[in-house]
C-alpha cells in the first residue's frame, strides 16, 4: 500500500478488521518520508503489521527502480524508527522452517530453538533462530504467496525491468470481479508450464506473472466488493490478514498484511 | 419569369416531399433514411477517407451497427441497486423505531461474502415454537423403524445413540441472547436460530470458513447437526463466552435467586449504579482488572451442566458426555466451569498450556497522548476479538474469520474402529486339529464315562422300581 496514498486507502481494507489510529497513521506519514530519502527508495509502500504476543511489528517496503527486484523491507516498533530487515536466504528459511514455531512474540532477538539432540540419527542438532529472521522470512514468503496486482498495473520493459504502468486507468467493474485479473507480485512459477496456445493470448509486456485463478488449492482467495460495491477486495486464505483492494476504473490499488504473521496449513480442512 | 418560378417552386415541393418521404421512421429500427444519409455524410467530411467510393457501404453498415449496440448498452447499463441508498432507507427507520438494545457488532468474515452480526437480548414472550418440530423428526424415525419386522433379520447394531443433551431455554445459557444477520448494512437482518449443545461440541471439533450463505450445509467430519446458520450460531456463542469481557465492578451479581441452588452457578448479573471507573494504565497493565460476563460454556456444550443419567426410562449408566475422558460408570461427575465474573487473569493459566499462547494481549491505545487513550485487550485464542474500555465505557467487538487459533496444525479427529463383523468366542475361533493319540485318550476317557453312567442309571432304575 502505497504510503502516499496510505490515508485513505486504509479505509478500503478496513472490513478485514485492522486499520491503524490515528496517531499511528501521522508518525507513518512523517517517518516513511525520511525512509524514503535516506535510503534514497523510489517509494515506499506500508506492507503491514505482525502481531506479537507483546509488541506488533510494523512493516515498510522501500522500491527502487525495478519494482521487483529492489526491495527492502523494513521494521519497527513505534512507526517511527526503522529497522533493516536481513535479506533472506534459502539456509534461513530452511531454518525458520525447522525451528519457529507459534506466534511471534515481538522481541527480535527471542531465540527459537529446536533440540533434536534426544533423536537418534539427526545432523542438525540444535536450531537455533532469532525472530528478526523469522520476521524477514515472513515477510518475504507472504511476498512471494499472496502479493496483489491487478492485470496491467505494473509493465515489464524489454530490458526486464519492472515498473509501474502509468497508463493504467483501472479494471472494468465486470473484469474486476474475476479472478484471472489479478496477478501474484513475484517470480512467475507457473506461467512456463502453461501450453502454446493459452500463452497466445497473453500481452508479454502485462502478463508476465502468475494468475491468481491458477493457485492451489482452488478457491484460496475470497473476492468480494465492499462499500457499497464500489471496491474490490481480495483476501487471501492462505495467509489470514492478507487483504488487497482495488477500486475499478481507477489505477487504485494495493495490499496490506496485517495479522499473525502464519500460514494457514489447514486450509485444504477448511474449504 | 411566372413559369420559371412555377417549375421551381414545384420542384421545391417534389423535394419536400421526397424528403419527408426519407424522413419516414422505420417501423422496425426506429432510424430514418435521412437522418442516416446526413450522418453518414458527416462522418465522411470528418474523416475524409481514401477511397471514399470503395468503403461507403462498410461505413453505412458500421454506422447502423453502432446506433443498434448503443441501445443494447443502454439496456445493460440499468441502474444497479445502489446499496448506499438502501443504507440511508434503512437508517432513517433506525432514527424512528424504538429498537431493542443492541449490545455487540461482530463480523464474521466470509469465502464470498461476510456477516454483520448483531446480538439483542431476549424479550420475554417471544415465539418458542421450535421444539414441536423436534419432536416430529423423531417420531418420523420410530415409524420408519416399525416396518422392517417381517424380513429376515437383519444382524442388528449394537450401536445406541448418547441421549441428546437438552438445549437450553431461550433467555438463558448459551441462548441468553438472539442474534441477527446481515450480510451488508442496509439489507435486511436474519433471525439465528438457538443453539444446541451437539452444535457446540460439534463446532469444537471442525474447522471451516463461512461461505456467506446461511444455508450451505456444513460438509466435515465428526458431521455438524445444521446448516451455516447453525454453525454460525455455535461458533457466536463459543467467541462470546470466550471473549465478552468487561472491566471488574462494572457488572455485579444479581441478587434474586442466587442463594437457593448453591451448586447452580451464577448467572444474572445486573450493571452496578457505584461503578467509578478504573485508570486506563491499570486496565493496561493488568488481566485481574477484567472479567468474564458471559457464562463460561461446559464440555457438554451448555452453560449450566445437566445430569442426564438421571432421565426416566434411561439406563443409568450411558455417558451423556462424548468427550469426557473418564468413565463414571454411575454418577457423572457434575461439570463445574468458573463462575460469572472471573476475572481473566484466571483463565491465562489454564490456556497457557494449550499452545504456549497467553490468551489475552493488552495494550494503550496511544503512547504519545496518553491522557486520551483507551486501553485495548485482544484475544489470542480468538483472533479478531477486542475489546476497550476508558473510564465507565467499554465495549466488545468481533471481526474476524470465526475460528479460533489452533496451535500447529488442525488434525481432523479419527473416526471411531469399525465395528466387528461377529462377536468373539470359543465356538468360533479356529482351533489345532487333534493328533491320534489325543483322540484315544480322549475316546478312553468317554467310554469310561460311558460305562459309569450305565451303572448309575442301573441303580437308579432299580430304586425307582422300588418306589413303585
Amino acid at each position: 500500500m502505497d504510503s502516499s496514498a496510505l490515508s485513505y486507502s486504509l479505509e478500503f481494507v478496513a472490513g478485514s478488521g485492522h486499520t491503524l489510529n490515528v496517531e499511528q497513521k501521522t508518525a507513518l506519514q512523517t517517518s516513511l518520508l525520511i525512509l524514503k530519502k535516506n535510503y534514497k527508495f523510489n517509494r515506499v509502500l506500508f506492507w503491514g503489521k505482525i502481531l506479537g504476543l507483546k509488541e506488533d511489528y510494523f512493516i515498510a517496503q522501500g522500491r527502487g527502480e525495478d519494482e521487483m527486484q529492489d526491495k527492502k523491507n523494513l521494521y519497527s516498533f513505534n512507526c517511527m524508527d526503522w529497522f533493516l530487515l536481513p535479506p533472506v536466504t534459502d539456509s534461513m528459511m530452511e531454518e525458520v522452517s525447522t525451528a519457529a514455531k507459534g506466534r511471534f512474540i515481538g522481541d527480535p532477538s527471542h531465540v527459537y530453538e529446536l533440540d533434536r539432540r534426544g533423536e537418534a540419527d539427526e545432523e542438525d542438532v540444535l536450531t537455533k533462530v532469532n525472530e528478526e529472521s523469522r520476521l524477514a522470512v515472513t515477510v518475504h514468503q507472504i511476498d512471494e504467496e499472496a502479493s496483489v496486482i491487478p492485470r496491467g498495473a505494473f509493465v515489464r520493459s524489454p530490458h526486464g525491468l519492472v515498473q509501474i504502468n502509468r497508463s493504467f486507468g483501472g479494471l472494468s467493474h465486470s473484469e474486476a470481479g474475476k479472478l484471472d485479473n489479478y496477478l501474484h507480485f513475484s517470480e512467475p512459477k507457473r506461467l512456463k508450464t502453461k501450453s502454446i496456445l493459452e500463452m497466445g493470448d497473453l500481452n508479454p509486456a502485462i502478463d508476465f506473472l502468475d494468475e491468481l485463478s491458477d493457485d492451489i488449492p482452488k478457491g484460496s482467495w475470497s473476492l468480494q466488493f465492499e462499500c457499497a460495491s464500489n471496491v474490490c477486495v481480495l483476501r487471501s486464505l492462505l495467509w489470514l490478514g492478507l487483504t488487497s483492494y482495488h477500486v475499478p476504473m481507477t489505477p487504485q490499488h494495493g495490499y496490506i498484511y496485517i495479522g499473525h504473521g502464519i500460514k494457514n496449513l489447514d486450509l485444504p480442512f477448511m474449504l | 419569369m411566372d413559369p420559371n418560378r412555377d417549375r421551381s417552386e414545384e420542384r421545391l415541393q417534389s423535394a419536400a416531399s421526397f424528403k419527408a418521404f426519407m424522413l419516414k421512421t422505420d417501423t422496425k429500427s426506429n432510424v430514418n433514411l435521412y437522418d442516416h444519409l446526413s450522418r453518414l455524410l458527416m462522418k465522411v467530411m470528418d474523416e475524409r477517407p481514401h477511397n471514399v467510393i470503395d468503403v461507403i457501404e462498410d461505413m453505412s453498415r458500421d454506422m447502423k451497427r453502432g446506433l443498434f449496440e448503443d441501445k443494447q448498452s443502454t439496456l445493460r447499463d440499468l441502474p444497479q441497486t445502489t446499496a448506499a441508498e438502501l443504507l440511508a432507507e434503512q437508517q432513517r427507520m433506525l432514527f424512528t423505531r424504538p429498537e431493542e438494545a443492541d449490545q455487540e457488532e461482530e463480523l464474521i468474515l466470509g469465502t464470498q461474502s461476510s456477516y454483520i452480526v448483531a446480538e439483542a437480548e431476549y424479550r420475554e414472550g417471544e415465539e418458542e415454537d421450535e421444539q414441536g418440530t423436534e419432536d416430529a423428526e423423531e417420531e418420523e424415525t420410530e415409524a420408519e423403524t416399525g416396518n422392517e419386522n417381517e424380513m429376515d433379520p437383519l444382524p442388528q447394531s449394537t450401536y445406541k445413540p448418547l441421549p441428546a443433551v437438552p438445549k437450553e431455554a431461550l433467555g438463558t445459557g448459551a441462548n441468553k441472547f438472539v442474534y441477527y444477520v446481515c450480510k451488508e448494512p442496509g439489507l435486511p437482518w436474519v433471525k439465528l436460530p438457538s443453539v444446541s449443545p451437539a452444535q457446540i461440541t460439534a463446532a469444537r471439533q471442525i474447522r471451516k470458513f463461512f461461505t456467506g450463505n446461511l444455508e450451505t450445509p456444513i460438509v466435515s467430519y465428526p458431521p455438524f447437526p445444521g446448516n451455516e446458520a447453525n454453525y454460525l450460531r455455535a461458533q457466536i456463542a463459543r467467541i462470546s463466552a470466550g471473549t465478552q469481557v468487561s472491566p471488574q465492578g462494572y457488572f455485579q451479581a444479581g441478587e434474586e435467586e442466587g442463594d437457593e441452588e448453591d451448586e447452580a452457578p451464577r448467572d444474572s448479573y445486573e450493571v452496578n449504579p457505584d461503578f467509578e471507573g478504573t485508570s486506563v494504565t491499570e486496565m493496561a497493565e493488568s488481566l485481574s482488572t477484567w472479567v468474564h460476563h458471559v457464562q463460561h460454556i461446559l464440555q457438554q456444550g451448555r452453560c449450566t451442566w445437566v445430569n442426564l443419567a438421571f432421565k426416566p426410562g434411561e439406563d443409568s449408566n450411558e455417558e451423556g458426555e462424548a468427550e469426557e475422558k473418564e468413565e463414571e460408570p454411575d454418577e457423572p461427575e457434575p461439570e463445574v466451569g468458573p463462575s460469572l465474573l472471573t476475572p481473566l487473569s484466571q483463565d491465562a493459566g489454564s490456556n497457557s498450556k494449550m499452545f504456549n499462547t497467553p490468551p489475552w494481549t493488552s495494550k494503550i491505545s496511544s503512547t504519545l497522548t496518553s491522557q486520551h487513550a483507551v486501553a485495548v485487550l485482544r484475544s489470542n485464542l480468538w483472533p479478531g476479538a477486542y475489546a476497550y474500555a476508558c473510564g465507565k465505557k467499554f465495549e466488545n467487538m468481533y471481526i474476524g474469520w470465526g475460528l479460533k487459533y489452533a496451535g500447529e496444525g488442525y488434525s481432523p479427529p479419527v473416526p471411531p474402529p469399525p465395528q466387528k463383523e461377529y462377536p468373539s468366542g470359543s465356538e468360533i475361533t479356529e482351533a489345532l486339529d487333534p493328533s491320534l493319540e489325543e483322540e484315544q485318550a480322549l475316546k478312553e476317557s468317554l467310554e469310561e464315562q460311558q460305562a459309569a453312567q450305565e451303572e448309575m442309571e442301573g441303580t437308579d432304575e432299580e430304586e425307582e422300581e422300588d418306589d413303585d
